[in-house]
C-alpha cells in the first residue's frame, strides 16, 4: 500500500464528509462508510505472543481479520501513558480506524475517555468493566469476560487430578479480579474434592518472571502438585512447574504447548465472540452495545483442551461444570467465610453479580494473605 | 593562573604582525573546529542508518518504506509532528538530567527514579491541595515539590560520589529501583485511591487541575518548559562562573581541588539540578497526562533520556533537536508496526544501533586534520 494513496483516500473521505455533513445526517453517513469498510485498530500493552493476556486478544484478532470488509491494524507494547493516546489517535488519523479496541486496564482513564470525547464518530471499546453510563461518552464502552468461571473449571479438573490435595496459585496483585480467580479455583476444587486447598503466593506485580519462578518452586516444595496462576505471562510459572514434575492449569491463553506432560486445562478468554459481534453490528449499521460482559453463558470464556495431566474423571467433571456454568449455575453459594473466619458472602450470588466485583478477601480453604 | 580576559588578550597582542590574518581566519577556524561536532555525529547517524538498512533488508523489508513511514508517522502531518513534540517533552527533561552531571564528569543514569518520585510527590501533594488551593497555586507547589524530591534523589548519588567515592552510575541506577519501589509502596498502600480497585493509583487531581496543552496545539506545556530549561541551563553551564567551575571540575577533579574550588558543593548542585529536571518531567506526566500518580510513571523516559543526552554530546542546546528526532522515531514506531508488520522492537534496534555507533564515533575526534584550526595554512 502506498503512502500517497492512503493520504489521498483520507483526504477524499474528509472532503466528502465535510460536504455531506452540511446536508445529511452525519452519523448515518459515517455508518454507511463504516459498513462499506471497517478498520479496527487494536492496542496491546505487551507482546502479542506472550502466552498470556495479549496473546488471548491477538488470537481473536487473527480470526477477526478473516471477516470480510474488516481491516485490522495492530500495535503491541504500547505503555499506559500518552503513548497509547497517540497510538489510538494515529490509527484514527492515519489509518482511518472506525473502531478502537484498547486492551489494557490502564488505557481507560484518562486516555480512552478523552479520545472518545475528541472523536465522537469513532467507537472505542475497552477490555475491563469500567464504562460508566452516567459519566462516560456514549461512543466508548467496555467489554469483559468473567474468567473466574473458567478458573472454576480449572479448579474442578485440578481437584480431581491432585494427589496431595494442595493446589498452588501464583498471583500478581491482591486485587478483585485476581482474588476472584483464586477463590473460584478453590470453590471448583472443593465442589469435587472437599479436602482440596489452594495455597497462594503474591509476587506483587504483573510481570516479575524471576519471582514467578521462585513462587512456583516454593509452592511445589510446599507439596502442591497442581500449579496455576494469574500473572501477565504465565509462561514462566507453567514451564517451571512442568520442569518440577507438577501438573498445571493455564491462564489467559493456551499454555498447553509449554507443558506436554502435566497440563490439565486452562482458563482462556474467548474475545472473538465479542469482536465478531462488534464487526457484525457495525456492518449492519447498528449501534454497538456500551457494556458487554459475561462468562460461559454468553461464550466469552473457554477452557483449553485437556492436556496429558487431566484424568478421564477430571475431564468428565470439568465438562459437566462447563455445562452448569452455561446454564448460569452459581459459583458462590453462600454463606461463605473468608480464611480468617468472617462471613464475607452472606448468600448465594449470581455469577455476574456486582457484589462479587468488590471482592477483597480469600475464602476459607485458601492458604495465604492479601496483605 | 591569570584570569581569562588577559589570557586571551595577551597572545593576540604578541602576534600583532599577523593580526589581520589571524582575525580573518578566526571565524573560519572556529567553524572548522566546531564543525567536527556536527560532521562526526551526522556521519555516525549515517553509518547507523546504513547498518539498520542492512538489518531491514535481511528480514525482507524495504528501508525506503521505513523512511517513508518514519516521515509520515513522526513528521509529515500536523498530527504526527505534534505527536512527536509531545513524545519528546519528557525526553528533553530527562536528557538534561544526564547532560548536567556529565559536564562535571559524572555519568548519572538515575533520571528514571527521580522522574517517578517527582511525579509521585506531585500526585501525593495534590491530594490535600485539590479543592482547597486554586489550580495555579496547587500546580506551582506540585511542580516545586516534584523538583525538590527529584533533586534530592539524584543529589544522593552526587553526595555519595563526593563524600564516599561511591560510583555514581551504579548508585543512581540502583536508586531508580528503590524510587520505583517507594512509589509502588505508597500507591498500593497508604495513598491508594480505593475507588479504583484494579489499578493502584493516587486520587485523581481532576480536570480543573490539569495543566493542559500549549494553546493551538496538542502538545502539553512540558515541552515549552523543557526548551526554556535547556536554554537556561546552557547559559548556566557555559556563561557563568558556576558553570565554569563545574566544567573545570569535570575536566580535572584534582586540579579543581587544588584550585580551591568547592568541588563537593558543585557536584551536589549539578546532580540536584539534574534531579530537579527529571522530577519536573514527572510532574508533567502527572499534571498534564495521567492526572494521578501510578506505576505508569515508570515508562522508561529516564532511560531514553540517557540516549538523547549522549547523542547531543551533553549540550543542552542540542538536546531538543535530538529529543525531537528520537520522539519522531518513537511516534512513528506505531505506524511502522501497523503498516510494515514489524515488531515493536524494530525502533529499539535502530535506537540501539545509533547509540553504539555514536559511542564508537567518539574515537574519531581529533583524528582528522581538516578539523584542526588553521590546518589550511602552514603552521609551525
Amino acid at each position: 500500500m502506498s503512502v500517497t494513496g492512503f493520504s489521498r483516500r483520507t483526504l477524499l473521505k474528509s472532503a466528502a464528509l465535510g460536504a455531506a455533513g452540511a446536508a445529511f445526517d452525519f452519523g448515518a453517513l459515517n455508518r454507511a462508510l463504516a459498513a462499506a469498510d471497517l478498520t479496527v485498530g487494536i492496542v496491546y500493552v505487551g507482546a502479542r505472543d506472550d502466552f498470556g493476556w495479549n496473546q488471548a486478544h491477538a488470537v481473536a484478532i487473527k480470526s477477526l481479520k478473516e471477516v470480510p470488509g474488516v481491516k485490522v491494524v495492530e500495535e503491541e507494547n504500547v505503555p499506559e501513558t500518552d503513548a497509547v493516546s497517540k497510538s489510538m489517535e494515529s490509527m484514527i488519523n492515519l489509518d482511518g480506524a472506525g473502531l478502537i479496541l484498547a486492551t489494557s486496564f490502564g488505557y481507560y482513564t484518562p486516555f480512552v475517555v478523552d479520545l472518545a470525547k475528541k472523536y465522537p464518530d469513532v467507537q472505542f471499546r475497552h477490555a475491563a468493566p469500567l464504562w460508566n453510563k452516567d459519566k462516560d461518552p456514549k461512543n466508548a464502552g467496555s467489554y469483559f469476560g468473567y474468567l473466574n468461571q473458567a478458573h472454576y473449571v480449572n479448579g474442578v479438573a485440578a481437584g480431581l487430578s491432585t494427589k496431595s490435595n494442595k493446589i498452588g496459585f501464583v498471583a500478581a496483585k491482591p486485587i478483585a479480579s485476581v482474588l476472584s480467580n483464586i477463590n473460584s479455583v478453590l470453590l471448583g476444587a472443593r465442589s469435587v474434592n472437599p479436602n482440596a486447598t489452594v495455597q497462594v503466593i503474591f509476587t506483587g506485580d504483573w510481570s516479575l518472571p524471576v519471582r514467578e519462578a521462585e513462587a512456583a518452586n516454593a509452592l511445589v516444595d510446599a507439596g502442591c502438585d497442581v500449579i496455576t496462576c494469574h500473572v501477565d505471562g504465565p509462561k514462566v510459572v507453567i514451564e517451571t512447574a512442568e520442569k518440577r514434575g507438577a501438573m498445571t492449569c493455564g491462564h489467559n491463553a493456551s499454555q498447553a504447548p509449554l507443558a506436554p506432560k502435566g497440563f490439565i486445562t486452562g482458563a482462556e478468554y474467548k474475545w472473538i465472540t465479542i469482536y465478531k459481534g462488534y464487526a457484525t453490528d457495525l456492518a449492519a449499521g447498528k449501534t454497538l452495545p456500551n457494556f458487554t460482559a459475561g462468562g460461559y453463558e454468553v461464550d466469552f470464556v473457554q477452557n483449553t483442551p485437556f492436556g496429558a495431566g487431566a484424568t478421564p474423571e477430571a475431564q468428565k467433571a470439568a465438562l459437566a461444570a462447563i455445562e452448569g456454568l452455561k446454564a448460569k449455575k452459581p459459583i458462590y453459594v453462600g454463606p461463605l467465610k473468608d480464611n480468617k473466619g468472617k462471613v464475607v458472602i452472606d448468600k448465594t450470588y449470581d455469577n455476574l453479580d456486582p457484589f462479587l466485583d468488590k471482592m477483597d478477601y480469600l475464602l476459607e480453604g485458601v492458604v495465604g494473605s492479601t496483605t | 593562573m591569570s584570569n581569562p580576559p588577559v589570557a586571551t588578550g595577551a597572545p593576540r597582542a604578541m602576534v600583532d604582525p599577523v593580526a589581520s590574518r589571524a582575525a580573518g581566519s578566526d571565524f573560519a577556524d572556529r567553524l572548522r573546529v566546531n564543525s567536527e561536532y556536527v560532521v562526526i555525529p551526522l556521519f555516525a547517524l549515517l553509518v547507523a542508518a546504513a547498518l539498520f538498512a542492512v538489518f531491514l533488508l535481511a528480514i525482507g523489508k524495504s528501508p525506503a518504506d521505513f523512511v517513508a513511514y518514519v516521515w509520515r508517522g513522526g513528521f509529515g502531518t500536523a498530527f504526527s509532528f505534534q505527536n512527536t513534540l509531545q513524545r519528546s517533552a519528557p525526553l528533553i527533561l530527562t536528557a538534561l538530567a544526564v547532560a548536567i552531571p556529565a559536564r562535571i564528569g559524572l555519568i548519572m543514569i538515575g533520571g528514571e527514579g527521580a522522574l517517578v518520585l517527582g511525579g509521585f510527590a506531585a500526585g501525593a501533594l495534590a491530594i490535600p491541595l485539590v479543592g482547597h488551593a486554586p489550580p495555579i497555586v496547587a500546580l506551582f507547589l506540585m511542580a516545586v515539590f516534584a523538583m525538590i524530591v527529584g533533586a534530592f534523589w539524584v543529589g544522593i548519588s552526587g553526595f555519595l560520589r563526593y563524600a564516599r567515592g561511591v560510583n555514581e552510575t551504579i548508585s543512581s541506577l540502583l536508586l531508580t529501583y528503590i524510587g520505583i519501589a517507594i512509589m509502588n509502596f505508597f500507591v498500593e498502600g497508604a495513598l491508594r485511591d480505593l475507588s479504583n480497585p484494579n489499578k493502584p493509583s493516587t486520587m485523581p487531581i481532576g480536570d480543573a487541575y490539569m495543566i493542559g496543552k500549549i494553546p493551538g496545539t496538542q502538545v502539553h506545556w512540558g515541552f515549552a518548559y523543557g526548551i526554556m530549561l535547556c536554554v537556561a541551563l546552557y547559559f548556566l553551564m557555559a556563561r557563568t562562573t558556576f558553570g565554569f567551575a563545574a566544567r573545570v571540575t569535570g575536566g580535572n577533579f584534582r586540579a579543581a581541588l587544588a584550585q580551591g574550588l568547592p568541588v563537593g558543593r558543585l557536584i551536589v548542585a549539578c546532580t540536584a539540578i539534574a534531579g530537579a529536571c527529571a522530577g519536573l518531567a514527572g510532574f508533567f506526566e502527572v499534571a498534564a497526562i495521567q492526572g494521578r500518580a501510578n506505576a505508569s510513571l515508570a515508562a522508561g523516559y529516564g532511560f531514553t533520556g540517557i540516549l538523547v543526552s549522549f547523542l547531543a554530546r551533553h549540550n543542552p542546546l542540542v538536546i531538543p533537536a535530538v529529543a525531537i528526532l528520537l520522539g519522531g522515531l518513537v511516534a512513528s514506531g506505531g505506524l511502522i508496526q501497523r503498516r510494515m508488520d514489524l515488531p515493536d522492537a524494530t525502533v529499539l534496534v535502530l535506537q540501539g544501533l545509533i547509540f553504539v555507533v555514536l559511542l564508537t564515533s567518539e574515537t574519531l575526534y581529533g583524528r582528522f586534520a581538516i578539523f584542526r584550526p588553521g590546518s589550511g595554512q602552514d603552521r609551525k
